[in-house]
């Protein structure tokens, strides 16, 4: 059998081949000579067979093959050998594979080798990818070898604790003796690798690092060492561009960090050295920047008096004018990490920042860009939006997203008018609009109801844009509800625009076919109230929705139709604008309190009292009072709120019972009007005229002292289980009664929603009257009852009242 | 550091270090992914990129990329610095080194590798130190081969 190729031959031979196919040839063929050889246990050529083997799996075939003869080699007596074994063991017999485990024995050996080479052979291969398993059955071993004198093994055998403690953290108490006396070496390898394993031990364990910190006064010892380190002359070996054995200094620098974290004493008495490194390493060449680097990043961590913390603010700030991209880099995520903790400090670079959001780099851009929005304040707020919109038009689209929504939460914050404020929301949504988040549209619609002067403004700036662009979806949302609510705004102020509104309309209802109901619905339904000449061509196009695919727009639909044919005297009532919105809080899901705008003609003040959210301690009031164990209290809100912690008793019911269709933009439509029942469940999401409105007998479920409270019913027809009740509270005696409330609860089997009121106020002699929606889940058909407590002030005096209501017309429960 | 992959212009591998354990699929899918990553990026760019939940430090000497994964905590600036050295050490070795040199002996870079990295971390940081103990490895090599039958004077 003739000696098998040479590695170097065999590598020159692979590279001659012109094609994909013919590698694979050439491969194949020598893989078939190997195995072969293998088969034959050549111990001569078994070492140039595994390199040749290790190079072939380097250009990504398989080798698994080998892996047995790694073994063989590891375990032979020549140093050759073993030198290709553990090459190989590195390279095919990481943990996963099942012979990793038979490597053990031969380590151990090794490990024990008159030869440091092999020793360190043994120590390297274990370092790096030794198993659990592994590193416990040899973890004595590297202990031992952790004391030796051999300064060449001292520093393997501590990356190798240092691998072992990663793989099996319980085994970290083991080394503590032997690192003791590491620190005292002068050896430069063994220093650097005994930082690390102390490093290491502090990371894993809070008891090891106070150990280190008040018995072995590790803080005193590094700081002399790192001195050492700086004043020392030129040292030729470990001199990097002037600087003496920067790893060790970084290395250091870490170590201190950890351990200054959070200790007063500690960060104290490396205060000096601190300084002493920031101002006096030459900031000239890479080198001394990356030890300033994490000089700042330990100064910023530890408790350092405030001179040093300024210090390391300049040292970044220098750092952002650096020609080297890489220090500029390097600077901004810095100063991301420290603007919550030193904003004004950061604030005096600001400018330098928002420069860099021109850079070409795209990790730059972000992190600058980052850096802006988090220090965007009240009296920069002007420049900076100007700054951040330009970036917004020129930047990639990877960074819209997240540029438009930190414009948004800006914007919200910091707005210095209500104008700027919609301008530039109109101008994200105009330049960016396809990457907004689906929630800045209920916000921004909930903005521009709230500045209730900026309408006309507002929509005629909106629908101008409609007309230059209508394929951002969000603002086309935006525009069409707008022009909806305010249309009569849009068509007072330029008469001539009437004839292209009819025209919009329809070229906004064709693109609005596959869009979100709320867009639909509203432009149709409002555009009505604007021009009786427009009714025809609108009643068209909603019949053609009358029988489409999308369930809700059919609904919608028919909803509509019928609003248009048998209630035609009502709709101006019902197609008032809608009342503002209550600000909720702007993080949660979109909250919309209103509805389609069903305002109660009776009440004139549309502003809705601030029943909307309850304070959680109120509810359990109530349970409290009504003597709990079988009522379930109630949530007074037609918010979906995140359930509040009180206890836990709190129930989100607003998860259980459908509420209108649709995604969470939708409005929800929900608001009580003094109409008749049946046609606000009209305009909520059960289908209209469905003829079951008269079926329950109205009752009365409270009258006294002047006050009468009547409920009347209807079933909610998609869920059978849920009957909806409105009250109706009417007042007879002579004075008003204000601050009314009216709560209910009922038995545990049911479940309970309480719609916001109409009003708080009871106008006297029966002059008008508040009305609420309960509305009822009763899954298991059980007889309804109720308590109810009513609080209000009438004549100047509190009044309170609790009641049993039992005299449910059975057909509301069955 | 995670691992430490060398790739040529076209996309080669030369060298792959893995400083934690990961399936043969999922090291070819890292590298064919960042390797794909760093040679879009263009000439002028930083050198430090963050990749999946890795930060990633690269630098191109002549036709080859030396690119390592560092975690969180890790110093990138220091990192440029330790490929640096490597790069040194190589060039120390083998005299001016080139991207062949690398193909050729890739089992002689993996060894100094070794003796300047353990386990992902710096465990000596004199140049001549790391030079010495492979000059001594080498002779140990060659005084076994001497030993032997002449006619196989280079046993790889």
């Amino acid at each position: 059998m003739p000696a098998p190729i040479r590695l170097r031959e065999l590598i020159r031979t692979i590279r001659t081949a012109r094609t994909q196919a013919e590698e694979r040839e050439m491969i194949q063929k020598e893989c078939a000579a190997i195995r072969s050889s293998f088969r034959e246990e050549d111990n001569t050529y078994r070492c140039r067979n595994v390199a040749k083997l290790l190079y072939m799996h380097m250009l990504g075939y398989p080798a698994h093959f080998g892996q047995l003869e790694c073994l063989k080699l590891i375990a032979s007596q020549k140093f050759t050998d073993k030198r290709i074994g553990y090459l190989g063991a590195m390279l095919l017999l990481d943990e996963r594979q099942d012979v990793h485990l038979l490597m053990t024995n031969c380590i151990k050996n090794d490990l024990n080798h008159s030869t440091q080479y092999v020793q360190g052979l043994a120590l390297c291969t274990l370092g790096c990818m030794g198993s659990s398993e592994m590193c416990r059955d040899l973890a004595g071993e590297v202990e031992k070898l952790l004391k030796t004198s051999n300064s060449y093994l001292r520093k393997k055998a501590a990356l190798c604790a240092v691998h072992v403690i990663r793989k099996v953290p319980e085994l970290m108490e083991m080394f503590l003796p032997a690192t003791k006396n590491l620190l005292s070496e002068k050896n430069h390898g063994v220093l650097h690798t005994s930082v690390v394993l102390l490093t290491e031990m502090c990371e894993r364990s809070p008891d090891m690092l106070s150990h280190f910190r008040k018995v072995w006064l590790l803080v005193p010892q590094l700081v002399r060492i790192l001195k050492n380190l700086i004043m020392s002359g030129y040292s030729p070996e470990h001199d990097v561009s002037g600087i003496s054995d920067p790893f060790l200094q970084v290395r250091i620098l870490r170590l201190l960090r950890i351990l200054g974290r959070s200790d007063d004493d500690s960060s104290e008495a490396m205060n000096d050295i601190l300084a002493q490194v920031a101002t006096n390493t030459e900031t000239s060449k890479n080198v001394g920047n990356a030890i300033l680097y994490e000089t700042v990043l330990t100064i910023m961590d530890i408790k350092s008096e405030s001179g040093l913390r300024v210090l390391a603010i300049n040292i970044l700030g220098r750092f952002l004018l650096n020609n080297d991209k890489n220090i500029r880099y390097v600077a901004l995520t810095s100063l991301l990490k420290t603007v919550q903790t030193d904003h004004n400090a950061v604030q005096r670079h600001r400018s330098t920042i928002v420069d860099c959001l021109k850079d070409l780099d795209v990790s730059i851009k972000r992190r600058a860009m980052e850096l802006s929005f988090a220090l965007v304040n009240g009296n920069n707020i002007r420049g900076m939006m100007k700054e951040l919109l330009y970036f917004l038009d020129s930047c990639d689209p990877e960074f819209k997203a997240d540029c438009a929504s930190g414009v948004f939460l800006a914007a919200e914050k910091y707005a210095p008018s209500k104008r700027w404020h919609i301008d530039t929301i109109m101008r994200v949504l105009t330049t960016a609009g396809s990457y907004v988040r689906d929630d800045s549209v209920p916000n921004l619609i909930q903005l521009i109801t709230n500045s209730v002067e900026m309408h006309a403004y507002t929509v005629q700036r909106l629908y101008k844009a409609l007309l230059d662009d209508i394929s951002q979806q969000p603002l086309v949302q935006v525009s069409s509800w707008c022009i909806g609510e305010y249309g009569d705004l849009l068509v007072s102020g330029q008469c001539e625009e009437e004839e292209p509104i009819q025209v919009t309309e329809d070229e906004v209802l064709d693109v609005l076919e596959g869009l979100l109901l709320s867009n639909l619905s509203t432009p149709v339904t409002r555009g009505y109230s604007l021009l009786g000449e427009i009714l025809n061509r609108i009643k068209k196009v909603v019949s053609v929705y009358g029988s489409s695919i999308d369930v809700e727009l059919q609904q919608r639909a028919v909803e509509y139709n019928a609003l248009f044919k048998k209630y035609d005297h009502m709709r101006p009532a019902l197609l008032e604008r809608m009342p503002i919105m209550e600000k909720t809080a702007s993080n949660g899901p979109t909250e919309i309190v209103q509805t389609n705008g069903e305002t109660e003609p009776s009440v004139p003040d549309t502003k809705h009292p601030p029943l909307v959210t309850q304070p959680a301690n109120q509810a359990n009031d109530l349970l409290d009072l009504l003597g709990g164990n079988d009522v379930v209290p109630v949530i007074q809100t037609t918010l979906p709120t995140k359930p509040a912690s009180a206890g836990g008793e709190l129930l989100d019911l607003l998860g259980d019972l459908s509420l209108s269709g649709g995604p969470a933009p939708a409005p929800v439509p929900s608001v009580p009007v003094s109409q008749p029942p049946f046609l606000l469940d009209g305009l909520s999401s059960q289908p209209l005229f469905t003829d079951i409105a008269a079926v329950i007998p109205p009752m009365t479920a409270y009258n006294k002292n002047g006050l009468k409270i009547e409920f009347t019913f209807e079933r909610a027809n998609p869920n059978p289980n849920i009957a909806v009740i409105t009250i109706h509270a009417t007042n007879t005696t002579e004075a008003d009664m204000t601050e009314f409330v009216f709560q209910a609860a009922v038995p545990k089997t049911f479940q309970l929603q309480l719609l916001s009121p109409s009003s708080n106020i009871v106008p006297a002699l029966n002059q008008g009257s508040i009305t609420q929606i309960i509305r009822v889940l009763n899954p298991q058909k059980q007889q309804l009852r109720m308590r109810v407590k009513l609080t209000y002030t009438h004549k100047g005096l509190p009044v309170q009242d609790l009641a049993e209501v039992n005299n449910f017309p059975p057909q509301s429960w069955q | 550091m995670q691992f430490m992959l060398l790739f040529s212009r076209q996309g080669k591998l030369r060298l792959q270090k893995w400083y934690v354990p990961q399936a043969d699929k999922e090291k070819k899918k890292i590298t064919r992914e960042l390797v794909q990553t760093v040679l879009a990026r263009k000439p002028k760019m930083c050198s430090f990129l963050e990749w999946r939940d890795l930060k990633v430090v690269y630098k191109r000497y002549a036709s080859l990329y030396f690119c390592c994964a560092i975690e969180d905590q890790d110093n990138e600036l220091i990192t440029l610095e330790i490929i640096h050295r490597y790069v040194e050490l190589l060039d120390k070795y083998f005299g001016s080194v080139c991207e062949l040199d690398i193909i050729f002996n890739f089992e002689k870079a993996y060894f100094i590798l070794d003796e300047f990295l353990l386990g992902g971390e710096a465990q000596e940081t004199s140049k001549k130190n790391v030079l010495k103990a492979i000059e001594q490895a080498d002779l140990l090599q060659e005084s076994e081969t001497t030993f032997a039958s002449s006619c196989v004077k280079l046993i790889l």
